[in-house]
């Protein structure tokens, strides 16, 4: 692969997992794992220096001084024994031969550029005592130390809210236009490039398969996997589309990929050809892809091109579930020191709920991080106790059964979790994950009877029968959620709470698995609860959507008017925030930024909760709990001001 | 901070009154009499009259839950009682022999200490190279060589190829540290050595780890010498784990000093101990098993505390 970064510039560097764009980043900084990850040919030209040539002391002179990186996970990349004074000052001592006060007082300098206030009492601080977005911040700071003339950010804001995630790559950008500072961006996300990158690498299996300014890429994708990713992503600005559009197929495996183009065993515009590897050819001024037909492609629209059906309207009827002022307060002791005088502090993780799912409907439930989201499904699956309120499903008050009606109902009721690697046994095969429970349930008469019925949920979510003889580190992310949705589909039940089901998976296999929830309702008439941050997929897959913000519904609509007519001001902040992958509506729109972190929920606002955020706060809302009031035709809003 | 210990300190209460009933009872269960063994032991004939004067002496003779309740009292008072057999204060007993016990044992854990994390750094940091079997098979063998062996060895080390033995009698270290670390350097080194063994090995593998940390990734992308990287970002993280061994590991071996002593023929706690048991000393026997107990406890919060120190997080929650 090779690209270039001018100085001021934002370069992004897009692919799915495993495509190699963190691998090529830390080659750079030569940070690689002898002898595992050995650079075998090429040349890496920073400043006009090539840096394969350098010796590591001279090298280790331009990490952190001249090139500088910010990590993924904010969670992991800060030293947790260290203070942050510490993990900030460390390059500056190292690179600039700085002393103790005069770090101290860069330092501090650093903290407000990146916007942290209270610098002096952060820099005692260590790692886990700030949030997410405030690590991140502290990691900026560090990649901004010395004035680096490059900084490489490695998915900077994917563990982050989208609220806080615009936050700091408006951040970056202003840096790097301001003080000159080149920026390689490395990203899934194509909403974020859209916004923020001049120029953009496409990258699949280890190659750069486009690449050009942002808005050739984007809007006239020459390359297939481009068509491809640009189509499968569901789009805010957008009509709804009946289904999405997918790369079938997975990724390649690195450890034997295909010898011609690698794409090509999923390339739907596949010739014979394409059994050889192709090279970067220029299709027009600045835009390069790797692909034989790739000037046949030229009239082709990135845009998805399956037609919209009308979306059905919601059937009346009575609900299948009813959830009325739900609440869920957890105890927690709140430090150390206090156990002996019993001070607890109470956490309203979930405060007066309400909401109905009518049968064979679709509610999605948005909300950042901590908003209460995951316990509303955990409280419906039974798996935590209500503190107020009640939750009837089928006319039946799920707290008041006795213990067969919970065990039957917990057949009815069926989960889908985020993170399909943890939530699957790794010792036991995907057969016996997906028939233990047919015949813990008695739902299989015999092994044989379970075995075939595993055989039938396995082709049912898209998957070869013969997979059940494998293991879950086997099986792809994908597949791995598949297995997970079968074992879900063996209990025969009504109801599946989807929590986060697709946040973990790849832009092309995430519209696979949508697809396929999608396709299992219709077919079944399930019910699904389907909990996201994702803001476009909630609402390609719901038929009313819920906004939830510190443990309480601010918002709750049916999908189109809730997208189309947002009232609080907290769903048009998330709309806002949440970047679209289309270049030219993106940098269209003002970046309209919601200031402030989400506070602790072990002290929320008075008043309205969001009103600490608020644009449009007044006293009346820091004061005054709203309402919730129905603006009609099934709009629901808790706010003052509308 | 302050109050925090308090609380734990006040947490070893109940747990030492666990300790004190569990104990009595073992004691009570178990065949065998102070008093038979004591004046019938050598095959001497004592009338049963004498037998039964002694037991009434010794207070062996009131129900068990009158010597229970006697005996926690005692406790309560800090006042262990006197030996069954040599009719001393049991503290007096412990108290000459303790120095010497807690000495070879805070030897060993230096020794310990100072060899295992060097060692299981260097076997980290290089890990499946030359230096990392070395490393692991100097610790492999020291879990699998009995401390008592090892001192044998050194012990006829010393005497055919220095011809020197060390001395037999116990100084204190303020009286003459050389006479004192002359003979107890030894046993130190037998017991350190099993000792540093098994902390290097819980250093090694919690350093790989570490080192696989982001966040020792970011350190090195700010382009720190790899020295620093080590010492100031990944050992501290690297250390927690180690130190509950060290600790756990120090507690026992006050209590398994049992047979390095008689090895190097040292009249410690483990030497009490034994000759205790087989005289079925119970006053004796209890009140060395609270001390081990109070030891144990002791040691634990120090842990606590230090792992307080090393790690913010369990300092501000």
């Amino acid at each position: 692969m090779s690209y270039t970064v001018r100085r001021g510039e934002i370069v992004a560097l897009v692919g799915e997992s495993g495509c190699g764009k963190s691998v090529s980043s830390l080659a750079i900084m030569r940070l690689l794992a002898e002898p595992v990850g050995r650079i075998t040919s090429g040349s890496i030209v920073f400043d006009g220096r090539d840096l394969l040539c350098l010796p590591e002391a001279q090298m280790r002179g331009i990490r952190g001084r001249d090139i500088s990186m910010i990590f993924q996970e904010p969670m992991t990349s800060l030293n947790p024994v260290l203070s942050i004074e510490t993990q900030l000052t460390e390059p500056l001592v190292a690179h600039l031969g700085m002393n103790q006060s005069q770090a101290h007082k860069r330092a501090i300098e650093l903290l407000g550029m990146v916007g942290i206030t209270d610098a002096e009492r952060r820099l005692r601080q260590y790692p886990h005592q700030l949030s997410g977005g405030m690590r991140q911040r502290v990691m900026i700071a560090m990649g901004l130390a010395c004035n680096p003339k490059l900084i490489i950010a490695d998915e900077p804001t994917t563990a982050l809210d989208v609220t806080i995630q615009a936050q700091i790559l408006e951040l970056m950008k202003d840096l790097s236009r301001r003080l000159h500072i080149a920026l390689v961006i490395i990203t899934h996300n194509l909403g974020l490039v859209a916004r923020y990158a001049d120029r953009v690498n496409i990258m699949y299996g280890g190659k750069i398969v486009e690449q050009g300014d942002a808005l050739n890429v984007f809007t006239r994708s020459r390359h297939p996997y481009t068509l491809g990713l640009m189509r499968s992503v569901p789009r805010l600005n957008l009509p709804r589309v009946g289904k999405l559009a997918t790369i079938e197929g997975l990724p390649p495996n690195l450890l034997n990929p295909p010898w011609g183009c690698r794409f090509a065993p999923r390339c739907e515009f596949r010739i014979d050809l394409c059994g050889k590897p192709p090279d970067l050819v220029e299709v027009e001024r600045a835009h390069h892809a790797r692909c034989f037909r790739t000037h046949e492609l030229a009239g082709l629209t990135s845009k998805a091109a399956v037609a919209a059906p009308a979306a059905a309207a919601v059937p009346a009827g009575a609900p299948l579930l009813k959830v009325r002022d739900l609440s869920k307060h957890f105890a927690i002791r709140q430090t150390e020191v206090s156990v002996l005088s019993r001070k607890q502090a109470v956490v309203r993780a979930v405060n007066g709920v309400s909401f109905d799912i009518g049968r064979g409907d679709t509610l999605g439930l948005v909300g950042e991080s901590g908003c209460g989201k995951t316990t509303v499904g955990r409280l419906i699956l039974n798996l935590e106790s209500v503190t107020a309120g009640k939750i009837e499903y089928a006319g039946a008050d799920i707290s008041l059964l006795d213990r067969p009606a919970v065990l039957a109902l917990r057949k009815k009721i069926q989960a889908i979790f985020q993170d399909p690697f943890s939530s699957l046994n790794p010792r036991m095969s995907v057969g016996q994950i997906i028939a233990e429970p047919l015949l813990v349930f008695g739902l299989a008469k015999s092994r044989k009877a379970a075995r075939q019925r595993v055989a039938e949920l396995l082709s049912q979510v898209g998957l070869y029968p013969y997979l059940s003889e494998r293991y879950p580190h086997q099986l792809s992310g994908g597949q791995r959620q598949r297995v997970g949705i079968a074992r879900a589909l063996a209990m025969e039940p009504e109801f599946i709470v989807c929590d986060e089901a697709v946040s973990a998976l790849d832009v092309s296999v995430q519209g696979q698995i949508i697809n396929l929830l999608d396709e299992l309702q219709s077919r079944l008439g399930l019910t699904y609860l389907f909990i996201a941050h994702d803001l476009a997929v909630v609402r390609h897959i719901s038929k009313r959507v819920a906004v939830m913000y510190l443990g309480r519904i601010v918002e709750i609509a049916d999908r189109d008017d809730l997208y189309q007519n947002p009232k609080h001001p907290y769903t048009r902040a998330l709309l806002d925030a949440a970047p679209i992958p289309d270049p030219v509506t993106e940098r269209a729109r003002p970046a309209k930024l919601l200031h402030g972190e989400l506070p602790s929920v072990l002290k929320p606002p008075s008043g309205c909760v969001f009103s600490s955020r608020c644009p449009m706060a007044s006293a009346e809302c820091r004061q005054e709990p709203p309402q919730v009031r129905d603006l009609g035709a099934h709009h629901l809003v808790a706010c003052h001001k509308v | 901070m302050l109050s925090y210990v308090g609380y734990r300190l006040l947490l070893v209460v109940p747990t030492l009154v666990g300790v004190a009933l569990l104990i009595f009872l073992m004691l009570r269960v178990l065949p065998g009499d102070v008093v038979e063994i004591k004046l019938r032991g050598d095959g001497g004939h004592v009338t049963q009259d004498v037998v039964e004067r002694e037991r009434h002496r010794l207070g062996l003779d009131k129900p068990m839950l009158t010597q229970l309740v006697n005996w926690m009292v005692g406790l309560a008072r800090l006042d262990l009682g006197t030996s069954m057999w040599t009719g001393r204060p049991v503290a007096e007993e412990i108290g000459a022999r303790l120095e010497l016990s807690l000495q070879v044992a805070v030897m060993a854990t230096l020794i310990a200490v100072l060899i295992a994390i060097p060692l299981g750094t260097l076997s980290a940091l290089f890990k499946d190279s030359a230096v990392d079997y070395v490393v692991r098979i100097v610790t492999i063998s020291g879990l699998a060589l009995p401390s008592f062996w090892l001192g044998m060895l050194i012990i006829l080390t010393l005497l055919y190829v220095f011809s020197w033995s060390p001395p037999i009698t116990y100084t204190p270290f303020y009286q003459d540290p050389l006479a004192n670390l002359a003979q107890l350097i030894w046993p130190a080194l037998a017991v350190g050595y099993r000792y540093a063994a098994v902390v290097a090995r819980m250093v090694r593998s919690s350093l790989i780890e570490v080192l696989r940390e982001d966040y020792i990734r970011t350190a090195r992308a700010k382009g720190i010498v790899p020295r620093l990287v080590v010492i100031r970002h990944a050992l501290p993280n690297a250390l927690l784990p180690a130190i509950t061994v060290i600790g756990l590991e120090f507690a026992f071996l006050i209590g398994g000093l049992v047979v390095t002593e008689q090895v190097f023929n040292l009249n410690g706690i483990g030497k009490l101990f034994v000759q205790a048991v087989s005289r079925n000393d119970f006053t004796l026997i209890q009140g060395l098993v609270m001390l081990l107990a109070v030891i144990f406890v002791l040691v634990n919060l120090l842990v606590d505390l230090f792992y307080a120190v090393l790690d913010p997080r369990v300092r501000y929650r």
